[in-house]
């Protein structure tokens, strides 16, 4: 029965440097030789003080961001994807089929309807629009987004509204690896519920996920794991 | 991922006498897949789209395309009959002008249908049923069919270039600032659509524009051009997000937020 454990994330030696040539050239060392692994079924919390690089190793695992040194390897497609040196093809694709990222902020599209920017990845991944329209209601439901916005597009949305949308839309794929910026940030009590449970069937389904939290009782209820970039980093 | 690239761009480069165009400039375009050229006026983006249709002539540089019958060629070096004929049936261009896409001397039906007649249809109902789909597909009310392009709006001119252009199903498109005359309230619109068309149709397109959002919401890649040359190139949120050369950051930084 036991499995041999395969990280489905592993971050080695990662380096993030950001320089600022519009304020005179100015280098900012963000993340300094960073490892860590996460596995599946496990929830990784990250932490540390606000501006310490956890948001920049999440974007920088999505292909977001572009590292200077180091790997960043994902189990895609039963290989592993590094992260930091794939072309932007491959990192779509990685994308599209293997390493969702759910923000706190929604980046709408004028005139797509809400249930339509939830379906959205779930069709990428080639699920028929019917049956991914279906799911994407059913997640809508659950995140109390009422049945009358479902079919109107999220630009007039309220900000908490916007965001339970946005996590829908990162929870409804069939990611083997989620990372999650701050998910919970503003949410109420019962969408923030929502949301843990959400981690949960993920990790139960096998996910790898990865994730800051700033609201202490969300994070001792989803972290399987919790490491400080501090430790992250290599002494 | 094994899938063939449809244009192969190489070395690209146009002088002007002493002036430069382009400056060996090269990409790869993949079907499906839309390519956002930015950067500042002047800084070559258009010389491009002129060089790949024909409208200039390229000093040097191959721009290796895959024809639908499979056979390769170079368009920067072909006969121009054979342009032509390639151009009609298998790529598109969408003007910043409607003006200089459409024949404004003729009803909308019928600037719709003609690119149809030109590859042989000539069927009168079944070319007038294909026009009114594709009013319909662009948001055109369909009792416009026979009206002058003169008495559309100015989005909705934009949205009959796009019909005119598309009706053929080419597999690729060009298009040089297609929102650039436009409202605010009418970009959305035609963006919107534009989304929609590209991903139902799996069209390739290179989309010349100065607005960043544009490249934001319809192109997977971005290439960053100054001075003739590309200074930058990647996933188009990896160089909105994350830009690393100086030009480019500048770029960026120099947008005024809504």
């Amino acid at each position: 029965m036991s499995e041999p454990v395969v990280p489905l994330l592993r971050v080695r030696d990662l380096a993030k440097t950001f320089t600022l040539h519009t304020q005179g050239g100015v280098t900012l060392p963000v993340l300094r030789r960073v490892s860590l692994r996460v596995d599946a079924g496990e929830c990784v919390v990250l932490t540390g003080p606000s501006g310490s690089g956890k948001s920049t190793l999440l974007r920088a695992a999505y292909g977001n961001y572009r590292a200077q040194g180091g790997q960043i390897l994902v189990r895609h497609r039963d290989r592993l994807v590094d992260m930091v040196s794939a072309g932007p093809r491959e990192v779509l694709d990685v994308r599209r089929a293997s390493v969702g990222h759910v923000s706190q902020f929604l980046r709408v599209i004028p005139r797509v309807p809400a249930e339509e920017v939830v379906a959205e990845p779930l069709v990428a991944q080639g699920i028929p629009r019917e049956r991914a329209l279906e799911r994407a209601r059913a997640l809508l439901a659950r995140l109390k987004i009422s049945e009358r916005l479902w079919r109107l597009s999220p630009v007039t949305f309220s900000g908490g509204e916007q965001q339970r949308v946005n996590v829908a839309r990162g929870f409804i794929g069939t990611h083997t690896i989620l990372l999650l910026d701050e998910p919970t940030a503003s949410l109420d009590a019962a969408s923030r519920g929502v949301v843990v449970q959400l981690i949960r069937e993920a990790r139960e389904r096998g996910a790898a996920l990865l994730g800051t939290f700033h609201d202490a009782d969300v994070r001792a209820m989803v972290a399987t794991r919790v490491v400080s970039l501090a430790e992250a980093e290599a002494a | 991922m094994s899938e063939r690239t449809l244009l192969a761009v190489r070395g690209l480069t146009k002088r002007y006498g002493e002036r430069t165009g382009c400056l060996d400039v090269g990409f790869d375009l993949w079907p499906g897949e839309v390519l956002g050229v930015v950067g500042e006026s002047g800084s070559g983006k258009t010389t491009i789209l002129h060089c790949l249709s024909g409208r200039t002539v390229a000093t040097a540089g191959s721009a290796t395309f895959v024809q639908r019958d499979g056979k390769v060629v170079d368009l920067l070096r072909m006969p121009e009959a054979a342009r032509r004929r390639l151009a009609r049936a298998d790529w598109a261009m969408v003007q910043q002008n409607p003006r200089d896409g459409l024949r404004m001397s003729v009803t909308a039906g019928a600037n719709v249908g003609e690119p149809l007649m030109a590859l042989g249809a000539r069927h009168y109902g079944k070319i007038r049923g294909q026009a009114l789909d594709w009013l319909g597909q662009v948001e055109i009310p369909l009792d416009r069919v026979d009206d002058l392009p003169a008495t559309f709006s100015g989005g909705m001119q934009q949205r009959l270039q796009i019909a005119r252009s598309l009706v053929t199903r080419p597999r690729m498109v060009f298009m040089d600032e297609p929102t650039g005359g436009l409202d605010v309230s009418v970009q959305a619109r035609l963006l919107d659509l534009l989304r929609g068309l590209v991903a139902d149709l799996g069209l390739a397109a290179i989309i010349v524009t100065h607005d960043l959002a544009v490249t934001r919401l319809l192109a997977h890649r971005l290439l960053v051009m100054r001075g003739g040359e590309i200074v930058e190139s990647g996933l188009t949120d990896q160089v909105l997000d994350d830009p690393q050369h100086p030009y480019t950051q500048l770029l960026v930084s120099s947008v005024l937020p809504p």
